[in-house]
């Protein structure tokens, strides 16, 4: 951080806005001052406060790659009132940023490994910065593949990332919608994300699988895993909880003894288990 | 309060409720709320002149309304709270029993809102002289002298909505602070975020308010807020000559009445 | 960590706090209101109160006031500007009149605002303030300092300690380099001494639980009714965190005026019902219970667990100040 307040954001100009999926925005941010963008550096997996002056701060994963320099990009979708207040900033508008925070996903542990990541709707943004990170430095990683769905197809994010993954021969990309989301011309799979995991049956030695989604897929997702022989050191997630400070210090996403925003947002699921149901 | 108690033990061996809601012993010399499921915990019901807190307030609870149909020990300040949530639709004569507690301590089972009504017309809500002293001295004040006078004293709040949390008619699931698209009333506490939430509060409770006394009692730094609800009170009757709840005549300022009397309604 | 012991009489100790309010020190001391003592800012040696076993709010304010101001910004078509507002100049702060309780809790708060992310506004702060603590005498129903790893006369987080001894004469424990330096600076009011039993002249404050023992028990208690039980009657109200010396939750709040404005960081309690709501809708912590249950695994379970240090300094204001008397010593007690 350049500023030893804590509180105090970097300045951020919104350099490109993508309308990624209805209510959903992707912004492409650079740092307004040429030294903090100099010094920045994050990794996979972390996070940070998003902020319009007067309104209010917001937490979003950092989903774009650390490999890729000179900006930032976050995913949101309008919900409350300081995402309504982005949903509303043009490109070439300032906007705070705080982090990064949090933990990150130990992407040199899984170096030589094949990677499985499943996610649904809104929660492909967090593992975007790792898939792109893996993608980048390919030769790091075996297999690599994708399961992905969404509620409908106009729900998808990313879709012409979607498009370019399709067509690379070292991913596997499997695109699902839930059962009447799905266009005329919808080329992909119709069905819930679990169901489409296992129907998609991907191996699980020396895999690690990482999982995002809403509460109720991860519910579903989990057994589909041990199913196919993960164990819980092997699968991966990245909780979403309510956070205000991002270091720790304000308590709102106090679960047991950890810190969702200083102890993750990445747990392992053996971690996870180890928590009290309360995130 | 031996008939408290038989009364409150045939209640919860006839099934007839599943919780009695009283009061009983709490730390030191205090009494607190006390909610007794089994019969035999009917002993722990006690009543005396340090039951203050207005039970009334649990009745709008859903970890409360999840035990059954509850009777409560209602003095007088907990059933003119009933009555007023009987006024504004919170209440049925089946969701709850009445073990009312007259001023000579004999036990009344209200089984009508109507009844508790008439019982309260004969008792009806007195506020005292000495808050009368003050009230004028307030109100005598010019407006930037009576500004200042408030901002001094809710100096000390700290916005822990004590005040809110032990008014049985603050019932609203969400607050109108907890809104903040668009945030009407500021977070923080400081001098105007004070004021904001009590000033709110208090014209939140026009027409409402029973004079239980019960924020000034939950407030922990003692600040006088019962000041501004009594004050409103007064108003409202000496305006539109009501004083407390009335099923027959409604709530005060939100009923609209074809022989009201005030000339710009027509 | 003990430097010097002296004895100051009562007369001395008057002419003490006028040098220091001639020094130009701000003094924050109890005062009376009513039948409550509350800390507060002080002029004259008789506006403080000595009828009070320990004050209803808590001294804490003084490093992590209720609201407090982060930075300001200020923007315009060209660009945004950001003024911080932790180079502001604080004031040197004499906290007169804390208990032991109140100034054992300076320790979880530091620990709270340092760590990996170091809290300037709080550290610039704290580093104003010297704690001049006054042992106890009598304690009550509520307090279980003694059950907590602390005590009537504990030294713990206090520059100066004093215990009045018999008639006017008050025993004063230096106990920080903050502290010798005020006493060096008033050294003719104070006399040196040799030693003092103080413990006879301190409150008797029986243990009413084993420290170790709950944090043992916490561990497997999650799923329990006691949760659900002792909270029944709580109204979720955020009155046990705000006068809780130790409790530091809070909240960040932007409040704008035009195109100018401030961020500002705010008091806040794990007990309010939206403190951990998500804009979907879904609570992890949805009913009193749960969140009761936070408060006491948190305070004597998770930090201890974590930071090696206690959550709770036993001063028993929670307790008096709830307005629907929840006990927290009746909880800890009952499991």
């Amino acid at each position: 951080m350049s500023n030893p307040n804590i509180y105090i954001p970097y300045l951020m100009k919104i350099e490109k806005i993508t309308l990624e999926a209805p209510g959903v925005k992707t912004f492409r941010l650079k740092f307004e001052n040429d030294e903090d963008a100099e010094a920045f550096s994050f990794k996979a997996g972390q996070f940070g406060e998003y902020s319009i002056m007067g309104v209010g701060e917001s937490t979003f994963c950092i989903a774009s790659s650390p490999t890729r320099k000179g900006y930032i990009e976050c995913t949101f979708r309008q919900a409350g009132k300081v995402t309504s207040a982005l949903a509303l900033a043009e490109e070439g508008d300032v906007v705070g940023f705080r982090g990064p925070y949090g933990n990150t996903f130990p992407m040199d542990e899984w170096k030589g490994k094949n990677l499985l990541f499943i996610a649904g709707g809104i929660a492909l943004p967090p593992m975007r910065c790792v898939i792109w990170n893996a993608l980048d430095t390919r030769e790091n990683y075996q297999d690599i593949t994708i399961v992905y769905g969404a509620k409908s197809v106009d729900d998808l994010v990313y879709k012409d990332e979607l498009a370019e993954w399709r067509t690379r021969p070292d991913v596997r990309l499997v695109t699902t919608v839930d059962p009447g989301g799905e266009t005329s011309d919808w080329q992909g799979e119709v069905g819930f994300v679990p169901m489409i995991l296992e129907k998609t049956a991907p191996k699980a030695e020396n895999t690690i699988a990482i999982v995002c989604g809403p509460p109720i897929m991860i519910k579903f997702t989990f057994p589909v895993l041990e199913k196919l022989g993960f164990t819980e050191e092997n699968i991966y997630t990245t909780l979403e909880n309510r956070m205000k400070c991002g270091f720790g210090k304000c308590g709102r996403c106090n679960v047991g003894e950890v810190y969702v925003c200083k102890d993750g947002p990445v747990f392992s699921y053996e971690q996870l288990k180890m928590l009290p149901a309360e995130y | 309060m031996i008939e408290l108690i038989n009364k409150a033990k045939a209640l919860l061996e006839s099934n007839a409720v599943q919780v009695v809601i009283g009061y009983g012993k709490g730390t030191s010399n205090r009494t607190r709320a006390i909610f007794v499921t089994q019969s035999d915990d009917c002993d722990k019901l006690i009543f005396d002149s340090r039951c203050v807190q207005n039970l009334a307030v649990y009745l709008t609870k859903s970890e409360i309304k999840k035990l059954g149909k509850p009777a409560i020990v209602a003095p007088i300040p907990v059933l003119r709270s009933i009555l007023e949530l009987a006024v504004e639709n919170q209440l049925t004569e089946n969701d709850i029993v009445v073990l009312g507690i007259t001023p000579e301590s004999e036990i009344v089972d209200f089984d009508t809102f109507a009844n508790i009504e008439a019982f309260l017309a004969t008792h009806k809500i007195v506020i005292e002289e000495k808050y009368h002293e003050i009230i004028r001295l307030i109100k005598a004040m010019p407006v930037a002298e009576r500004f200042a006078y408030w901002v001094k004293e809710l100096e000390p709040c700290f916005k822990c909505y004590a005040c809110r949390a032990a008014c049985p008619l603050c019932y609203c699931t969400r607050c109108t602070v907890d809104d903040n698209q668009p945030q009407w009333i500021s977070v923080p506490s400081h001098p105007l975020g004070n004021l904001e939430w009590h000033i709110m509060r208090a014209m939140h409770l026009a027409g409402r308010c029973t004079d239980c006394e019960a924020c000034f009692n939950a407030c922990p730094m003692g600040i006088p807020i019962h000041l501004l609800t009594k004050s409103m009170l007064q108003d409202v009757n000496d305006n539109f000559g009501s004083y407390g709840p009335s099923l027959e005549k409604q709530n005060t300022l939100s009923s609209y009445k074809p022989d009201d009397k005030e000339s710009f309604i027509r | 960590m003990q430097t010097e012991n002296y004895l100051i009489r009562k007369p001395s100790l008057e002419k003490l706090f006028n040098n220091l309010i001639s020094g130009g020190k701000t003094v924050i001391a109890p005062k009376a209101k009513g039948n409550l003592a509350l800390f507060d800012k002080v002029q004259a040696f008789g506006e403080i109160t000595e009828d009070y076993i320990v004050t209803t709010n808590s001294a804490k304010s003084v490093v992590f006031p209720r609201t407090e101001k982060l930075f300001s910004y200020h923007k315009s078509k060209e660009k945004t500007e950001i003024t911080d507002a932790s180079s502001s100049a604080f004031p040197d702060v004499i906290l007169w009149g804390t208990r032991p309780c109140d100034a054992a809790a300076f320790v979880p708060l530091t620990d709270t605002f340092n760590g990996d992310y170091k809290d300037i506004i709080f550290n610039n702060r704290i580093e104003k303030v010297i704690l001049l603590s006054f042992s106890c005498s009598r304690s009550d129903d509520s307090c279980f300092c003694t059950s907590v790893n602390s005590g009537p006369g504990n030294t713990s987080g206090s520059d100066v300690l004093f215990t009045k001894l018999s008639g006017c004469e008050y025993l004063a424990e230096v106990m920080t380099p903050k502290g010798q330096l005020l006493v060096s600076e008033n050294i003719d009011l104070f006399e040196t001494k040799t030693s003092e039993d103080k413990e006879k002249s301190l409150a008797v404050v029986a243990t009413r639980f084993n420290q170790e023992e709950i944090q043992a028990k916490l561990q497997n208690l999650f799923e329990n009714p006691v949760w659900d039980d002792k909270s029944r009657a709580c109204l979720g109200c955020g009155s046990c965190a705000y006068v809780c010396p130790v409790c530091s939750c809070f909240d960040i709040q932007d409040e704008a005026h035009g195109n100018k404005g401030t961020r500002l960081r705010c008091w806040d309690s794990c007990g309010f019902s939206m403190f951990t709501l998500h804009t979907s809708g879904h609570n992890p912590r949805e009913t009193q219970g749960a969140r009761w249950r936070q408060r006491i695994l948190h305070k004597f379970l998770y930090v201890p667990n974590k930071s090696k240090i206690a959550g709770c300094v036993g001063c028993g204001r929670c307790s008096r100040s709830c307005p629907a008397d929840i006990n927290i010593l009746e909880t800890l007690t009952s499991i």
